[in-house]
């Protein structure tokens, strides 16, 4: 943020759902409410994961809670989410996920076959991912008061040394480069709810970054500036979070955002914008022009990386802002999510 | 996608963008009315004001269902809301739209028991599944979400269910183009008509406007390639001197609208003798009400409703803006207390309201940071 920004103060009477939804509502709440206490010495942006340095050894720590609704979605369930999203806040930090905690909270009446599924899920995903999940907690509560069950893990990492990631260092020229198609998460979500007569073949894009993070960090290192995984409030709320703490612009060319015809048309049918919708398996990243075909060309080679693509790039002006450019010249603002469109999408 | 991306193609968009220049009269200023609030967010979203000649303004109607709506009709809603046997429905346009002690969305999170639906026929979908309960419909609306509203009333009073009643608060757009243009602080060269309302009651109803005050109206689909050909289509009536409605939109509107809807509102509605618009005061035989035939399914009939009247705070500007007298940047609470987070007026809400569509899409371009609420 920049120097002169004024503090955020937190005067929100009672939470609401929108203090969850990864927007406006919940940057003010960690900025206003949880960083002056937690923290107030820090004058580092936030981000995904935390970097501390403990007897001489850097780590890279972080936690999540998952609340989804439904627990099982096509192309994914709460099990898998909670491994995976929680390995890729520590990859776009720049750091190699270790081991996992995790504590379920789980309510009376939760079928037992349930549980074994999504521990089973768990399982798989690390081993996957090559994380360990080491320890953890296990907490009931009454029927009722829980929908079915809460999954929170906590992961550490070692920080990959080719990378040093830091809002401050982006400057103007730099590209934007993001991994894959957005929106495939949320939408497919808010269809297996089955609230909406829509149907669409599509699945949830929940998968580890970590390889395709990695892959970048090998070909472009130290032109890589910054990362971030756009779950809730999706692709744009993450990039206004950038342009506000970078103090810079950011142009996107809307046409070159990759974007399934699923995602478009649902998204045109309720009126919801694709840039604001969650993704639990893809990254955005901000590259050194001279690096930019270089990272690009490795996350394409890398598995899962064949429909990234450079979407934008970083100007001076207008500061703090996203734009989205029409190819046909039309410009308009790109704002972070305000409110919550669709509660309980991780 | 289909018939999305041939209304977005840049060769014939820059193409009309520059017949719409050739035609302009650089003398001229021109000031054109979207009525819909659907267009507003359009012009917004596709940045259609960068394509257009400085001379050309766009001026925001009152088409946009949730602006026009009083606070005293949110509260009014909330108060049925009240009774824990109550499940209140409503569009998610709604939800953040403040009453007087909060918006729909913050008695929700107080407790209340007040959930989004994508239509009325959910809403009754509802009723059936929770047959000890009261569910009830806040309907907002013109002509367009109007049949909807009038099928499930329909429905509902044929298969006998009886657990479900609408909150009627359905307009018309007709008296609110009349008001306007009976408003001595306006000048309006002509309009874009707006499409949805069209799909329903046709285009016949906009002749007096041709007719009478000597207006062009192109009624408008809402891709950008449709609202330039419009302009295109208002700026050749202009050049030829004529004055008359003509429909863009012919691929989804029938020049005599669409019967069937217009039969299922003649069944379930009639006019109310007069109804409040926020910010214009009250406007005779502009909204619907349900008529005494369906009165068990009409909540205004079950609930005793308080009819709270809420003027609204003195500062903001919601009626000028909603006629197009100002600009939304020109209100005095425009971006400082009133955002899209913190929503003093309904126009800074709905995605269709043009304060909205103007803070989200349009501002920022054009202020230097000092004036940016950095506000997050």
């Amino acid at each position: 943020m920049s120097t002169d920004a004024p503090r955020t103060r937190f005067r929100d009477s009672q939470i609401e759902m929108a203090h969850g939804a990864g927007g406006k509502a919940s940057r003010r709440l960690v900025e206003g409410l949880f960083a002056p206490l937690f923290f107030p010495a820090s004058t580092e942006p936030l981000s995904d994961a935390a970097h501390l340095t403990l007897n001489g050894v850097r780590i890279a720590i972080t936690a999540d809670s998952f609340v989804v609704k439904p627990l099982r979605f096509p192309g994914g369930s709460i099990g898998e989410l909670a491994v995976n999203g929680t390995v890729n806040d520590l990859a776009v930090s720049g750091a190699r996920a270790e081991a996992l905690v995790v504590t379920f909270v789980l309510e009376a009446g939760l079928p037992s076959e349930v549980l074994e599924a999504e521990a089973r899920a768990m399982a798989q995903a690390a081993a996957k991912a090559g994380v360990v999940i080491a320890g953890g907690d296990t907490k009931v509560v009454e029927n009722g008061k829980a929908d079915r069950m809460y999954i929170t893990t906590a992961g550490i990492g070692c920080p990959m040394p080719e990378l040093n990631l830091s809002a401050a260092s982006v400057r103007p020229g730099d590209k934007v480069l993001l991994s894959g198609p957005v929106g495939d998460h949320g939408v497919t979500i808010l269809l297996a709810r089955g609230e909406l007569d829509l149907e669409a073949e599509l699945c949830s894009d929940t998968r580890s970054v970590l390889p395709m993070v990695e892959a970048i960090a090998l070909a472009a290192g130290p032109g890589v500036r910054w990362m971030r995984d756009p779950t809730r409030g999706g692709l744009a709320t993450s990039l206004n979070e950038l342009a506000r703490d970078a103090g810079v612009g950011v142009r996107l060319a809307e046409e070159s955002i990759p974007l399934r015809d699923a995602v478009r048309g649902a998204c045109e049918l309720l009126g919801l914008d694709p840039l604001h919708i969650a993704n639990e398996g893809q990254f955005v990243a901000i590259i050194a022009p001279e690096h930019a075909d270089a990272a690009l060309e490795a996350l394409r080679a890398s598995p899962g990386g064949g429909e990234a693509a450079l979407i934008g790039e970083i100007r001076e002006q207008p500061v703090a802002t996203v734009l989205g450019a029409a190819s046909y010249g039309g410009t308009r603002v790109i704002d972070m999510l305000v409110g919550d469109p669709l509660p309980r999408i991780c | 996608m289909k018939f999305v991306d041939e209304f977005r193609d840049p060769a014939v968009i820059s193409k009309t963008a520059d017949e719409i220049r050739r035609l302009a009269d650089p003398a001229r200023h021109y000031r054109f009315m979207e009525v819909c609030g659907g267009h507003t967010h359009a012009i917004y979203r596709f940045g259609l004001k960068d394509l257009l000649p400085e001379n050309i303004e766009l001026v925001h109607g009152p088409g946009c269902p949730v602006c026009v709506l009083p606070m005293g009709r949110i509260d009014d809603g909330l108060s049925i809301a009240q009774d824990s046997n109550t499940i209140f429905t409503a569009f998610g346009d709604m939800m953040r739209v403040p009453g007087r002690h909060g918006s729909p969305l913050q008695h929700k999170a107080r407790g209340m028991d007040i959930r989004i639906v994508y239509s009325p026929s959910d809403a009754l979908k509802l009723a059936r599944k929770n047959p000890g309960r009261h569910v009830v419909f806040f309907a907002i609306g013109f002509e367009t979400t109007a049949p909807s509203t009038a099928l499930t009333l329909m429905r509902a009073k044929a298969a006998g269910v009886r657990n479900f009643s609408v909150f009627c608060n359905h307009v018309t757009i007709i008296p609110a183009i009349r008001a306007i243009l009976d408003s001595p602080d306006m000048r309006i060269d002509a309009f874009i008509g707006p499409g949805h309302v069209s799909t329903v009651i046709g285009c016949r109803p906009y002749e007096w406007i041709a007719r009478n005050e000597h207006k062009p109206i192109v009624v408008s689909g809402f891709e950008p390639l449709d609202i330039l050909q419009s302009i295109v289509m208002i700026l050749e009536q202009l050049h030829r001197g004529e004055a008359k409605v003509e429909n863009q939109y012919k691929r989804v509107v029938p020049w005599e609208g669409n019967r069937a809807a217009l039969k299922a509102m003649a069944e379930t509605f009639d006019l109310r003798h007069y109804f409040e618009w926020r910010g214009m005061g009250f406007i005779s035989q502009s909204a619907l009400r349900i008529r005494d035939s369906y009165a068990e399914w009409d909540a205004e009939a079950r609930f005793s409703i308080p009819g709270v009247r809420v003027t609204d705070p003195k500062a903001a500007q919601c009626g000028e803006v909603l006629k197009g007298v100002l600009k939304p940047s020109q209100c005095k609470l425009f971006g400082r207390e009133c955002t899209p987070e913190n929503p003093i007026g309904a126009l800074m809400v709905s995605s269709e309201g043009s304060c909205a569509a103007y803070y989200n899409y349009e501002h920022r371009k054009r202020q230097p940071l000092t004036q940016l609420s950095v506000a997050v």
